[in-house]
């Protein structure tokens, strides 16, 4: 039995100053995961899921100011001086971005960018570190390794080089990856095949996986838990099963209708939001979502909703949460 | 039946790069046919053939019955109101420095079309069919969401009354809760105007919504070609079926018992791509012949769905594609492991 979870966030809170003043981000987002777990932070642009992200070991630019409590397999990573968050970012805790082809060093082979992970976090020598990329590179199912270790970033596919930042990712067996869209850029048969990765690692180096995402399929396809974002709260989260079964609050609800499913064809159309997403200043005392959302009262636009226990058994950041089974039509 | 579109043997060559390499397909009056395929299969370059933004190396294109494939610019000129596009990014294609109603009115004015009142009643008209209000018309894109942008986009492409409209990814760069509105406004749109539309997308859900048919591309060729309903149930192209089978479905239970195809290898260059069936260097079913003959594009079973395949026979039974590759379940399904709970 561990000792509390491995990540755990609580009142996350992240403030841009931009030319058009206060941006407030993220707004007191707490969420944990457990060892191993693959976790996924769902939402729309603007929602705050990738700032969290980069926030958790203080990787946002100097004017952005953090509040709340990130807590990682028992220390606070907020108060630590940039040397100690160093040596934990690519050790316990990696990184997997959208776009590889920008994470990797144009100029460097592929057995060197990962051969140099190996050198300065695990201190092995030239050899050792060679033999060990080799290991990593057929880990994450690239074909002939060694023959890759020479080539330059250019000359892989994006999927190829995809798999070569999550070698570098694994790379000091870390904890926990954080995996920031890492499969938007892209085809479904390749991005199939990286899915498939990360489950791997998780079945054989037992990593946990915080996975951000817009995409419902991906998380439909490996999340176990997810927390769903709306302009900087999180607003609910749940087992993904009950999740997409039983969405609790009518964000949720109106995503998974407006996403086409081929699995069942929509004869009637699909579900539309309307509006759009506030860019807030400050946190309002009122649910973000209550201009949108169809049931909104007086409640809804005065109160700020706390996340509670909804009717579903999910935690709902809503003062009317849907019903189980939900019939209502908005 | 009659086509609005007919493109026949279509071939575009960049230098050595054979991105479209002998296409033919119809788009029926009135009908949407789905172009789906992932980056490399040609597919944009297609749709920039058939609007004549980039020159045709050979073959036809024919749009209500008038070959365009060899025009002059300057004949090509009048005939460009029968057809439009519109594209991913809908803030780099409208031109910043002009008025949405400016915008919308462009093809218009271009063409002749209408006297000035005639035409701010037309664009008046077109703001309120993709639901933008008429004092829009006086905004710059800068101030307008993406969601608007693209509306203004498809408001624009729709002016002249085109008979074609070939919509190049037109949601892939929408959040999804935007993109259901533009789908279900191009649906709506299409319905009521009765436009022929080439919808060229790598998203299968979003072609499963619109399309009527759907043509599968893979490396400047085509592979099948089927109705919606027929193509989605039983994909008979090896590539059509790993394809379908990759697509994640946004529903944990119905996803995590799906079988996927998983297959091997990248997509091969189209400056030299594989002989025989280009697809034989990843196909799981591949016989020796596969890598030697060509196969054509023919008719099997008996609805009219075209299968560019040895393997799938004439009556339209296909091979099984997943029984021949080492099957992956996508996802063990979830332990019943307790959330750990923060204190909250």
């Amino acid at each position: 039995m561990s000792v509390g979870p491995l990540l755990d966030v609580e009142e996350l809170t992240v403030r841009f100053r931009t030319e058009d003043g206060a941006v407030l981000a993220v707004d007191a987002a707490s969420f944990a995961m457990g060892e191993g777990e693959v976790l996924a932070l769902v939402g729309e642009s603007g929602c705050g899921k990738s700032v969290t992200a980069l926030a958790l070991t203080g990787l946002l630019p100097r004017g952005a100011a953090v509040s709340g409590r990130i807590g990682f397999a028992g220390r606070d990573l907020r108060g630590l001086p940039e040397r100690d968050l160093r040596r934990i970012r690519g050790r316990d805790i990696a990184y997997v971005f959208q776009e590889p082809m920008t994470s990797l060093n144009p100029v460097l082979t592929v057995g060197r960018q990962v051969g140099e992970v190996l050198r300065r976090h695990q201190g092995m020598g030239t050899a050792a570190a060679r033999e060990r990329a080799v290991e990593l590179l057929e880990l994450v199912g690239i074909p002939l390794p060694r023959r890759r270790l020479g080539e330059y970033p250019h000359q892989l596919s994006g999927g190829m080089r995809q798999r070569v930042m999550i070698a570098m990712a694994v790379a000091c067996r870390p904890r926990l990856i954080i995996a920031d869209e890492p499969t938007t850029a892209l085809d479904v048969t390749v991005q199939a095949g990286i899915l498939d990765v990360l489950r791997t690692l998780r079945a054989e180096i037992g990593t946990a996986v915080l996975l951000i995402t817009h995409d419902l399929g991906v998380v439909a396809d490996i999340a176990e838990r997810v927390v769903v974002m709306y302009a900087g709260r999180t607003i609910e989260e749940a087992h993904a099963e009950a999740l997409f079964a039983r969405p609790s609050h009518p964000y949720t609800r109106g995503l998974l209708d407006a996403v086409p499913n081929p699995a069942r064809h929509s004869d009637g159309g699909l579900r539309e939001i309307p509006g759009r997403v506030p860019v807030l200043a400050s946190s309002p005392d009122a649910c973000t979502f209550a201009d949108r959302c169809g049931y909104a009262d007086g409640l809804c636009r005065t109160r700020r909703p706390a996340m509670n226990r909804g009717p579903a058994g999910h935690q709902v950041r809503c003062w009317h949460p849907l019903s189980v089974p939900s019939t209502v039509e908005a | 039946m009659a086509s609005t579109l007919e493109v026949v043997d279509l071939v575009k060559h960049f230098g050595p790069v054979r991105a479209v390499d002998g296409v033919s397909l119809t788009v029926g009056v009135g009908e949407v046919l789905g172009l789906v395929g992932e980056s490399g299969s040609g597919k944009t370059t297609l749709g920039q053939c058939v609007t004549r933004l980039v020159p045709v190396t050979s073959g036809q294109v024919r749009i209500a019955g008038r070959d365009i494939a060899g025009l002059s610019r300057r004949a090509l000129r009048p005939l460009r109101r029968q057809f439009n596009i519109v594209f991913q990014d809908p803030s780099s294609s409208l031109n910043p420095r002009m008025t949405v109603a400016d915008i919308i009115g462009e093809p218009l004015r271009l063409h002749r079309i209408g006297t000035a009142v005639t035409r701010r009643a037309r664009i008046n008209e077109l703001l309120d069919q993709v639901g933008l209000r008429t004092e829009v018309g006086r905004r710059y894109p800068h101030e307008l969401s993406g969601g608007q942008r693209q509306r203004v986009s498809l408001a624009r492409a729709l002016s002249a009354s085109p008979a074609l409209l070939v919509a190049d990814e037109p949601t892939s760069a929408l959040d999804v809760s935007v993109q259901a509105s533009v789908l279900n406004l191009i649906g709506r749109l299409q319905r009521d105007i009765g436009f022929a539309c080439l919808f060229i997308t790598h998203d299968l859900a979003s072609v499963e919504f619109l399309a009527q048919r759907v043509a599968v591309m893979y490396l400047g060729q085509l592979v099948e070609v089927a109705d919606r309903a027929e193509l989605f149930a039983t994909p008979r192209h090896p590539y059509t079926q790993a394809l379908l089978s990759a697509a994640p479905i946004p529903d944990p239970a119905v996803q995590r018992t799906r079988q996927r195809i998983v297959l091997a290898g990248d997509v091969p260059s189209p400056v030299d791509p594989p002989p025989g069936c280009r697809f034989h260097t990843r196909c799981p079913v591949a016989v020796e012949r596969c890598a030697v003959d060509v196969p054509l594009l023919r008719r099997v079973g008996g609805s009219g769905a075209q299968v560019a395949c040895h393997l799938v026979a004439d009556d339209g039974s296909a091979p099984d594609v997943s029984a021949a590759v080492p099957l992956r379940l996508p996802a063990a399904r979830t332990h019943a492991r307790p959330a750990p709970s923060p204190g909250r």
